[in-house]
């Protein structure tokens, strides 16, 4: 058996880090489901088992032996990895009656519903960015604020309270933080969100919270939808900000492909699809055999922790044409984990689309001339994150 | 073409609505799937064949050999 390597499962390559680390490609090949250390500033370093092939990668995640890593312990010091009311920290029934609260809100036609909103906090965007004139940062004004401010309208934040809101969640995303500063962070998050339930207890707010509380209100106790809330805010606003930056990035470096997402409204959608397969932002958090199982003909014990990479599975979908490998937003789509799948695929994927297909092609003909502010090979990304990021994204035009 | 729909499993991703609308829709109070049509006529049967792909919690079931009519 080949030694463990110690390398973070969502490893991207220092050169081109939207592709994954050679490592992951390695780890593909090898027949043997391999055995690797992962860093955790919540439960210390520990051994996992790790998928990277996508057939793998669908077939454990769709197995209900399968678990989630971290069910919550009541014993155990609040963390993002372990709060009541977070969809991630729940498995089978107790997490299929959960998750039928929050669905109703994010239906397709909730979603379509919410299209001209998100239209709207584009456009403030987009002056805001026109504001700041050449040089301005698309991350600090664009990326961000979109995803928080939709997020904020779901949750029924006022506007004085928005700035604290995305501080918190920045905070609760990085890894580079120690497990004491996790807990006090927490425990801000969840002062806020629970006057913030309070005030929908009082008057339930025409939005996704004050729904949840209106019609499971008394099935659903001030801890849970505390939990509720953070979830939203933590799963809704760094994934779609990263989406946002790395496919502005991405494209600005790709002017032929921003060309189609700028000027053919009907290839919107199947670009984004694109966008979505090939920046993979988010890590599957991890999972834990909760009985001995088999993925891919291989035995894994019950108890073994697994992670999968996302990042590289979607580069190798079986049945899939052309290379996987290269960014192209004229590709019939493919169906891509970036969202996992089984039982936990992300609740508001269909929100992260939305907002894609709005602000993307409104950015690009507000700023038909956009062009990137600093050399390509200054673009600051966060490799070190949960999720992937572009810190700072300057653009000129 | 056959479509059953496993209601207990479905997930309320939207796959389904999004890939073949004629076939499926969700339930406005909980998101789970609505079986529009359960014997789809040919030209919906490739969509329907996406949405069962896509659908992450397999809870769509076809049966490909065509019935008696």
């Amino acid at each position: 058996m080949p030694e463990p390597k110690a390398l973070p499962f969502s490893a991207r390559d220092a050169e081109c880090p939207f592709n994954p680390a050679d490592e992951l490609y390695e780890l593909q090949k090898q027949e043997e489901l391999p055995r690797v250390p992962v860093p955790s500033p919540i439960m210390g370093e520990f051994e996992a088992v790790e998928l990277t092939r996508f057939q793998d990668a669908k077939e454990a995640m769709s197995d209900p032996r399968l678990q989630m890593g971290f069910v919550f312990d009541p014993e155990q010091p609040r963390t993002m990895m372990n709060q009541p009311g977070n969809l991630l920290n729940y498995n089978g029934a107790d997490h299929r009656r959960l998750r039928r609260m929050l669905t109703s809100a994010f239906t397709i036609k909730r979603i379509r519903s919410l299209t001209s909103k998100i239209e709207e906090i584009v456009e403030s965007r987009l002056d805001a960015l026109e504001a700041a004139g050449r040089g301005a940062d698309i991350v600090h004004e664009f990326s961000t604020p979109i995803p928080t401010l939709v997020i904020c309208e779901l949750l029924g934040v006022p506007y004085e309270d928005r700035e604290g809101f995305q501080r918190r969640a920045k905070i609760g995303l990085d890894v580079n933080t120690t497990r004491e500063e996790q807990i006090a962070n927490l425990g801000e998050m969840d002062e806020y969100m629970g006057r913030l339930v309070a005030s929908h207890r009082r008057s339930p707010g025409d939005n996704l919270l004050g729904t949840v509380v209106r019609d499971f209100g008394d099935q659903l106790s001030e801890d849970e939808l505390i939990g509720i809330g953070n979830m939203l805010l933590v799963a809704g606003h760094e994934t779609t900000a990263s989406m946002l930056s790395s496919s502005v990035a991405l494209l600005l470096q790709n002017p032929d492909q921003l060309a189609v997402v700028r000027d053919d409204p009907d290839a919107v959608d199947d670009a984004v699809e694109e966008l979505l397969r090939y920046c993979s932002p988010a890590i599957a958090l991890p999972r834990e055999a909760g009985e001995d199982m088999v993925v891919g003909g291989q035995e894994i014990n019950k108890g073994e922790r697994v992670v999968t990479s996302l990042l590289v599975a979607n580069r190798e979908i079986p049945g899939a044409e052309g290379d996987l490998d290269v960014l192209d937003v004229r590709r019939t789509p493919v169906p891509h984990v970036t969202f996992g799948y089984g039982s936990h695929q992300c609740l508001g994927q269909q929100l992260a689309r939305a907002e894609l297909r709005v602000a993307l092609p409104a950015l690009f003909n507000r700023f038909p001339a956009l062009a990137l502010g600093v050399p390509e090979e200054e673009i600051d990304y966060r490799t070190t994150s949960l999720v992937f990021a572009v810190n700072k994204l300057p653009v000129t035009w | 073409m056959k479509v059953e729909v496993d209601e207990p499993r479905c997930v309320a991703a939207g796959h389904c609505v999004t890939s073949a609308p004629e076939v499926f829709d969700q339930r406005d109070d909980d998101g789970v799937v609505d079986l529009l049509d359960d014997a789809p006529p040919e030209d919906e049967h490739e969509r329907v064949r996406e949405a069962a792909l896509l659908c992450p919690s397999a809870a769509i079931i076809l049966q490909e050999r065509d019935g008696p009519a």
